[in-house]
């Protein structure tokens, strides 16, 4: 336990002191770092709740080490927005009821912001595709879609 | 259903946002799994790997040892009452003799790192002598094992009988359906913080379904008065049934009072398999008879429901399955046969739909036998024989409940189809991106399923609920002990006091157990039970309030109303603010809401037992690949009796969300269990509905208010998972023409 590194995250640099090596990005982030907002579900990489931006991809943060990151750029939930404001896409989140216990959403946050990055109008299916590695238990997806497209529509300038 | 997103103010019957929305998104929301304290240790978790054995030693001197190991505890360092359970105090905190279900606890430790604390764990060395488990539920019926407990194999045994128990019909059916063990799989993992109060007592921050209920137990087990046991909620990851029973409560709490320091726990995802109940997988015979007409006459059923290790919920799991066997039709004549029994599977207990999922996949399933028995269309034979108002159940109760059954069926009949299958995406086909199903492999299907189900607690049980209301200064705050599990209710709950009121701010404090219990978030109950808590001391505030402006402004109170934000006396143009009205008082009251009262059950299953009711009707189109058994749901419609809709974007979430878990028990969601041994339990092995799952979900809502319901709602969060399952197996059905008898529907079922 005397890793000392440190990792580029939300334009920071930030120091983890007197750490294990084995831990994972996605406990380096929670309880080193004081960024709780990535969440854990599954240790697999299956559900997508802990996703982030590492250089830009969307990746699960558990199946990461933390130690592997000290050269890339690393985007969490809680660096989308400045302060209090919130994203369009947190905001459409809440709007159309893609929110219910809340677990899944910051994965999902994450995740929408990468597929519009990259896809800034998808088809239904292309948003069903790429939010297919993030489980949401409680809403069943459909507001979610809604908010995709809430989100799309606003930055094309389209009505919903 | 259309979703109003235009309000002026965010009253009952607006779509309202949730409060918890903007932290929900920024990652800023504080989960049970985010609470931290700078000199907690991390607990952990000893577990049994076999479904039966006898523990002949414990030696922890090898975790001890490590360095940063605070505390390794066992059976024998449990001050209180050694056992724990909902309805039987039957399950050990940690076993001592004998271990009776793989995942039971042994041990805990507390550790300076959550990898010490394992290493801990991999170093405390348990002797077991393995031995057969009994996990054929019939073999404790018919006590061909010895008892794998003091208290024996069967949680509970009971029959309804009613009416002519010889009638035979010219129409009969019957068969046998098997419901497999779904997990709750809720995102939020079991985490807690506990901190030792100084003097004397626990702290204990956790998400859970019902705080009194947890510190009752808590405090027992730790031997404390319940007043030396302070729990806060914790925010909770969704719950589904499976935060109604303990899980590292006790143990988070022992440890933090063995080191006389905080400590975390925080389950994996493996762990929450075994450390929490899942839905009782069960065996039901059932036999219709019917006139020719398909009437039907009288049912005889049969239900087996497997328990697991520990009672947990399951007596009452097994009332809803077998007073829900004639589902939501009219029968005046039934034989009803019910166990729920003890095994050394999982434990078992709640989860949405608490029994009534399984009683209704057979009888759903049933109706469509009759139907084809009689020539009948599924929508015919159910609308020929649906519920209505006042109608008798099984158990003699009479449906005092709106009951729109048949608007239920004939507005889900009315919704539009999806488009045929034509010149399909590639993705679109049920193999997706795999491209693994050819489009001429692909058959449609179409199938219906309609369901009953109880709200809230039933059998004489009464579950209140309590609430606070404080208006001060034109501003509202309200103090529950209601778990918001991501169902809404701190949506919910400001609406009504804004519509109460004529306030626009409302603060909610605290969730913990400094106010009265609130009862369980479960049942469907909240919206009735805490939102009838809320209604009620924002009712007595109003009154109290009425009577300060008539004092000060010599006006009878039986003037006053609400209009707004304003208190008026219409009749005499006198209108003032309720900010102004309310500066520099505090009128507040606490109200205790009570539903009516249940009875039991006599020995024929007679009683009325159950408080309200409410339906739904489910119809499923899906595509299957027959050559693979690949199934893609193409759609749901449904209509659900609602009562009244509150919050119409709430009640979409939740016919939505429903609508998925209740699709991932149709087609892929089971625990597999091999002689006991748990084969999935992790989310690569247990498959969950992802978004690519997700059908098109086409959903009206009936608003029929509900004279019974304080503010005319009816609960909606279990009815969309119920009779969805039954539907899309039998939209399976009708594109494959196989029997399919089982859930879930595994590709083998339907291509071998």
């Amino acid at each position: 336990m005397s890793e000392n590194y440190s990792l580029s995250v939300n334009g920071k640099s930030l120091e983890v002191r007197d750490s294990w090596v084995g831990e994972s990005l996605l406990y380096v982030l929670r309880q080193r770092l004081g960024l709780p907002g990535t969440k854990g579900a599954c240790e697999q990489g299956e559900c997508g709740s802990c996703t982030v931006l590492i250089d830009g991809n969307a990746v699960c943060s558990c199946l990461v080490m933390a130690a592997t990151c000290t050269d890339s750029n690393i985007t969490t939930v809680e660096g989308l927005s400045d302060g209090d404001a919130l994203t369009d896409v947190q905001q459409a989140f809440v709007e159309a009821g893609g929110v219910q216990c809340g677990f899944c959403t910051p994965g999902l946050i994450v995740a929408v912001h990468n597929l519009l990055e990259s896809n800034p109008s998808p088809s239904g299916l292309e948003v069903k595709e790429a939010l297919s590695g993030n489980i949401c238990r409680c809403t069943g997806y459909g507001r979610i879609f809604d908010a995709v497209q809430l989100v799309v529509s606003r930055r094309t300038g389209r009505t919903s | 259903m259309s979703i109003t997103t235009t309000r002026s103010r965010d009253v009952l019957g607006t779509s309202a946002l949730r409060p918890d929305g903007i932290p929900k998104v920024k990652g800023s929301f504080e989960f049970s799994s985010d609470a931290n304290d700078d000199s907690m240790a991390w607990g952990a978790t000893l577990r049994s790997p076999y479904p039966s054995a006898r523990i002949r030693s414990i030696d922890v001197s090898g975790a001890l040892r490590i360095a940063g190991v605070h505390a390794v505890i066992t059976a024998k360092d449990v001050p209180g009452k050694a056992t724990y359970g909902l309805i039987s105090q039957d399950q050990p905190v940690f076993a001592s003799d004998v271990v009776r279900y793989m995942g039971e606890p042994v041990a805990a430790v507390a550790a300076d790192h959550p990898e010490t604390a394992r290493r801990a764990l991999s170093a405390i060395i348990v002797d077991y002598e393995v031995m057969k488990p009994l996990t054929d539920p019939e073999d404790a019926i018919s006590g061909s094992h010895p008892p794998i407990h003091p208290d024996g194999n069967i949680f509970r045994h009971q029959r309804i009988i009613r009416g002519d128990q010889t009638i035979v019909g010219d129409v009969v059916v019957e068969d046998t359906y098997e419901i497999g063990m779904q997990d709750q799989a809720f995102l939020g993992l079991e985490a807690a913080l506990a901190r030792p109060l100084s003097g004397r007592g626990v702290e204990l921050i956790v998400a859970t379904q019902w705080l009194h209920e947890d510190r009752k137990q808590i405090a027992d087990c730790l031997g404390l008065a319940e007043d030396d046991v302070f729990l806060t909620l914790g925010g909770v990851g969704g719950a589904f049934g499976a935060r109604e029973d303990i899980s590292l409560q006790v143990h988070c709490c022992l440890l933090a009072l063995a080191i006389g320091r905080p400590v975390k726990m925080q389950y994996g995802r493996e762990e929450s398999f075994f450390g929490h109940v899942h839905r009782h997988p069960a065996k039901i015979w059932m036999r219709h008879h019917a006139s020719k007409t398909g009437k039907i006459l009288r049912i005889e059923a049969r239900m087996v429901f497997d328990g697991g290790a520990y009672t947990s919920t399951s007596p009452a799991v097994l009332i809803n399955g077998i007073t829900h066997t004639q589902g939501p039709y009219t029968c005046d004549n039934a034989t009803v046969d019910g166990y729920a029994v003890r095994t050394n599977n999982p434990p078992c207990g709640a989860m949405r739909g608490f029994g009534v999922v399984q009683a209704c996949f057979a009888h759903e399933s049933q109706m469509d036998k009759l139907a084809e028995a009689c020539g009948l269309s599924p929508v015919e034979i159910r609308l020929r024989n649906a519920m209505k108002t006042g109608d008798p159940l099984i158990t003699g109760q009479l449906v005092e409940s709106v009951a729109p059954v048949a608007r239920c069926i004939t507005e889900t009949d009315a919704l539009p189809m999806p488009a045929p299958l034509s010149a399909p995406d590639a993705l679109d086909l049920p193999g997706g991106s795999g491209l693994t199903t050819q489009s001429h492999h692909v058959v449609r299907g179409v199938g219906w399923g309609v369901s009953i189900k109880n709200l809230m607690y039933s059998e004489g049980f009464d579950d209140y609920s309590t609430a606070r209301c404080t208006l001060v200064n034109g501003k509202v705050r309200l103090k529950f002990a209601t778990s918001e599990v991501g169902q809404g209710f701190v949506t919910l709950a400001p609406q009504i006091a804004r519509t109460i009121l004529g306030v626009d701010v409302v603060e909610i404090e605290p969730m913990d157990t400094s106010v009265g219990s609130a009862g369980s978030t479960s049942a469907s109950r909240q919206t009735w039970m805490s939102g009838g808590a809320v209604d009620g001391a924002c009712r007595v505030v109003r009154e109290r309030l009425f009577e300060h402006v008539g004092r000060v402004h010599g006006i009878d109170p039986i003037r006053l109303s609400i209009s707004g934000t304003d208190v008026v006396d219409e009749l005499a143009g006198f209108r003032i603010s309720v900010a102004d009205a309310t500066e520099g008082i505090e009128l507040t009251h606490t109200y205790e809401h009570h539903h009516r009262k249940t009875e039991d059950l006599d020995e024929n299953g007679q009683g009325n037992c159950h408080v309200a009711f409410a339906f739904v009707a489910h119809r499923a189109v899906v595509d299957v690949d027959v050559e693979l058994g690949l199934v893609k749901v193409v759609q749901i419609a449904t209509a659900q009796d609602v009562g009244q809709v509150l919050n119409p974007l709430s009640v979409l979430g939740q016919i939505e969300g429903g609508i998925a878990q209740g699709l991932g028990l149709a087609i892929m969601e089971e625990i597999v269990i091999d002689n006991g041994i748990v084969k999935n339990p992790s989310f690569t092995d247990y498959l969950l509905p992802t978004a690519l799952d997700a059908p098109d979900v086409v959903a009206v809502t009936i608003e029929e208010p509900e004279p019974q319901a304080p503010l005319g709602a009816k609960g909606v969060g279990e009815p969309p998972c119920i009779s969805v399952t039954p539907a899309i197996v039998a939209a399976i059905r009708d594109a494959t023409k196989r029997q399919l008898n089982r859930v879930p529907v595994r590709p083998y079922d339907i291509c071998l």
